[in-house]
């Protein structure tokens, strides 16, 4: 009895264990479910998958069954999101345990039960739960903002080596805050169409409505929400990894405000999509996803410069190559950053691009051609959070040495190579013709497969190795139960 | 050898496999489906299910509706026979017929689609299957029963005009497809097989995946009748319709106010399975055209 205790302790109730439990069920749903798609399909995999199962697939349901697994699966990453701002930033207790119960609950009965209702047959009483583990994840939320709310005098920034007001306001703690309140504002405009829609399976994927030049206050909303969700998870990301990296100095008092300034505009011209503003909406938007990057790039040259300057600091004056070699020396500690970098050639770029020529070019294709870059565009960048989620856990759990290198650029590597090839497929139509594109296709899809199943094997290594180690007295996970990211701080 | 120098190479081979020509004139494999290209299926008047939430709709009226998709002979036809009477014209590598344009509105998006001419096809797309020798239009051999691709919806629109029919609206085609009795997401019923259709990766005798990927079957292909030890399950819909699913997207007629592009509906030979599903809709200008676009006529009798 005293063995199971001591695990469930170190699962549920330590930062780490916390942690591990959610990467396992985003790791086992996306092995599972991601064979029902793409080249599983082809192949024969998901009809195998569907009968093994038993799973109840409906036609009609498929967009209904999609919303449910990418609110599963964003669910486990806002909970991880949780655990690590929870252990990260100062907060009362009592906020910490409740935050963190609440939110635990809730993303396990999201993922369970709503993937139970959306692929085993409609039971009303898996979706009521589904919803349950939802409205706790948002009350988790709210009691987050709550926690985190930066003008109580105890929060207060005696440090002046990072961003604060004179008052002594910590800009950091405001910007976590900042995120966190937008994200639950934002939450709403899913939650409120979503009880329109959900209300008779009149459900819709916003790639598939996106040229209809007319759509309703509730179509717009869904299309907000699901782009501002997206962004605030990678801002929140951003976030937790510049705490990890102890970022501070002259870059950390010029990119909170430029983050905090970044959020609440952006977030102004998402909301503003519901609104008469509409039409300037993605002007708004603009005007705060500027902000907001730059806030990332200073994390980034602040990052790097620090790997450089530790890696290099017994040499007298290191050279260009050196340098190099110091700031990818530990890929665990590059690779958040680089993955960050790498974000602005597979989504802002594409992105951007997009943008500029959408009538010159994009509009030109058929309305299924674009789909495909807009669906690539944001399955890249979640996975680009997934990627930074990843590496930042296997410095968490200590990796050394050549396991670390071989996981780290494992990770960065692999999921590179799969973006990249996810890129080039989302904009093939500009340098290939339908009717010459297979070869192309081919290369892509097995670039794409290879990366992103490669990464799989190994975070999958790295889970059975975690499940072994469970079974061990004083296993890794003995030393993990005590330990709070906030001790691990880079200095 | 070092593991770095072989991931290198493989990595290398398979860019290259990316670069590998595709022969857009590789041999198709000719079967009679004794489906007649010339036949239509009366669809009567009355109710029937529309849309992914399965609203009941009615149309009041009752038409015909081609059975299969336009094919390549029949296009052809055409084509020689509106450039002979001056209805169509060349001009540069492109036949054009006149259009009368549509209502702009200024919409964010939309393109102005003025009273002029409009292009029908391209003359010299490797990817069409017909040919133009400069003075008349030919079938390339062993298309002749497929569905026409590579038709604008300008080119669409003409042809059904031409002969005194129009395009489908898309409620027509989907009670077309569908049927009046139920809500059923493909044609011939609730799931899919690969020998129901013609879709990306359905393995039929038109495709390779390895070069130059799937490719249009003859119109009516999925009947039930087995070619050359391949079996196909008869999918007709249940006004009799063929290629309702799969094969090519069909163009349809609707013009939506302030949105400038046209509609079309089926899925391709380039979908997977899930854009096979009749409520299911695709778009793209109306000058648009592709190997994996094609159409059907209806008429009111």
């Amino acid at each position: 009895m005293q063995f199971i205790k001591d695990r469930f302790n170190f699962l549920f109730r330590s930062t780490k264990g916390l942690i591990l439990v959610a990467i396992a069920m985003i790791g086992l749903e996306t092995a599972v479910f991601g064979m029902l798609s793409g080249p599983m399909a082809e192949m024969g995999v998901r009809d195998f998958m569907v009968r093994a199962l038993k799973m109840d697939i409906v036609q009609a349901e498929r967009e209904g069954r999609i919303v449910i697994l990418y609110h599963s699966i964003a669910m486990a990453i806002v909970a991880i999101e949780t655990y690590m701002i929870t252990s990260l930033v100062r907060m009362k207790e009592f906020f910490r345990q409740t935050v963190r119960v609440l939110v635990t609950v809730g993303y396990l009965l999201a993922m369970i039960f709503g993937m139970g209702f959306a692929y085993w047959g409609h039971n009303w009483a898996l979706h009521g739960l589904y919803i349950s583990g939802l409205c706790l994840i948002f009350f988790a939320g709210v009691l987050l903002v709550i926690a985190l709310w930066p003008w109580n005098q105890e929060y207060r920034q005696a440090d002046k080596s990072y961003a604060r007001l004179r008052s002594g306001l910590d800009l950091e703690r405001t910007a976590f805050f900042a995120t966190a309140l937008t994200t639950v504002i934002s939450a709403l405009f899913g939650a409120i169409p979503g009880s329109y829609f959900g209300n008779g399976f009149e459900t819709f994927l916003a790639e598939n409505i996106i040229r209809l030049p007319e759509k309703t206050t509730m179509e717009y909303s869904i299309i907000g929400h699901l782009h501002i969700m997206l962004a605030l998870i990678a801002i929140m990301i951003t976030l937790i990894v510049g705490r990890w990296m102890d970022f501070k100095g002259i870059l950390h008092k010029i990119a909170m405000p430029f983050i905090i300034l970044g959020t609440i505009v952006l977030n102004l011209g998402v909301w503003g999509v519901v609104t008469p503003l509409e039409p300037v909406a993605h002007m708004i938007i603009y005007m705060g996803a500027t902000p907001a990057m730059l806030g990332a790039l200073f994390l980034v040259i602040h990052s790097w410069d620090k790997l450089i300057r530790t890696g290099t600091a017994g040499i007298a004056k290191p050279s260009g190559w050196q340098k190099f070699k110091a700031l990818v020396d530990d890929p665990l500690r590059f690779g958040p950053f680089w993955q960050m970098v790498f974000m602005n050639f597979t989504v802002s770029g594409i992105g951007i691009f997009y943008a500029v020529r959408l009538d010159e070019i994009f509009r030109m294709w058929a309305h299924r051609d674009e789909r495909i870059e807009l669906t690539g565009h944001w399955h890249v960048l979640s996975a680009i959070v997934a990627t930074i989620i990843l590496l930042y856990y296997g410095d968490m759990i200590g990796l050394k040495g050549r396991l670390r290198r071989l996981y780290g650029w494992g990770i960065i590597l692999l999921s590179d190579l799969a973006f990249a090839s996810v890129t080039l497929f989302e904009i093939k139509r500009l340098f290939v013709s339908e009717a010459e594109q297979q070869p192309l296709v081919n290369t892509l899809m097995l670039l794409m497969d290879f990366g992103l199943g490669m990464l799989l094997v190994v975070l999958a290594m790295v889970l059975i190795w975690r499940l072994l180690d469970l079974f061990k007295k004083k296993g890794r996970w003995s030393e993990e139960v005590q330990h709070e990211l906030s001790e691990e701080v880079t200095k | 050898m070092k593991r770095s120098t072989l991931f290198t190479l493989i990595l290398l081979a398979a860019f290259l496999a990316a670069c590998a020509p595709v022969d857009l004139n590789a041999p198709i494999p000719v079967y009679e489906t004794g489906v007649d290209a010339n036949a239509w299926a009366t669809i009567p008047a009355g109710t029937f299910f529309h849309g992914q939430s399965a609203e009941v709709e009615a149309i009041v009226y009752e038409y015909e509706i081609m059975v299969t998709d336009v094919t390549v002979a029949q296009y052809v036809e055409f084509l020689n026979a509106g450039l002979a009477d001056g209805s169509l014209t060349l001009e540069g590598s492109r036949v054009v017929a006149f259009y009368p344009g549509d209502e702009f509105r200024g919409v964010k998006h939309e393109l102005e689609i003025r009273a002029g001419d409009q292009i029908v096809v391209p003359t010299d797309d490797p990817a069409s299957r017909f040919v133009f020798d400069g003075t008349a239009f030919s079938v390339l051999p062993g298309w002749e029963d497929h569905p026409v691709t590579n038709v604008s919806w300008f080119g669409a629109w003409s042809y059904c005009g031409y002969y005194g029919f129009r395009l489908p609206a898309e409620l027509e085609w989907e009670k077309a497809a569908r049927g009046s009795q139920d809500d059923r997401p493909f044609p011939w019923g609730n799931e899919i097989a690969r020998s129901n259709a013609n879709y990306y990766a359905s393995r039929d005798p038109f495709e390779d995946m390895g070069s130059f990927g799937s490719r249009t079957s003859p119109v009516g292909f999925y009947n039930g009748k087995t070619y050359d030890g391949y079996e196909t399950l008869d999918s007709a819909s249940p006004y009799g319709l063929y290629d309702m699913a799969g094969n090519v997207w069909q163009w349809v007629g609707d013009i939506l106010p302030g949105f400038s592009d046209r509609l079309m509906r089926g899925g391709s030979r380039g979908s997977y399975d899930m854009d096979l599903r009749v409520w299911v809709r695709n778009s793209a200008p109306p000058m648009y055209y592709s190997p994996s676009v094609g159409f059907r006529c209806i008429r009111i009798p």
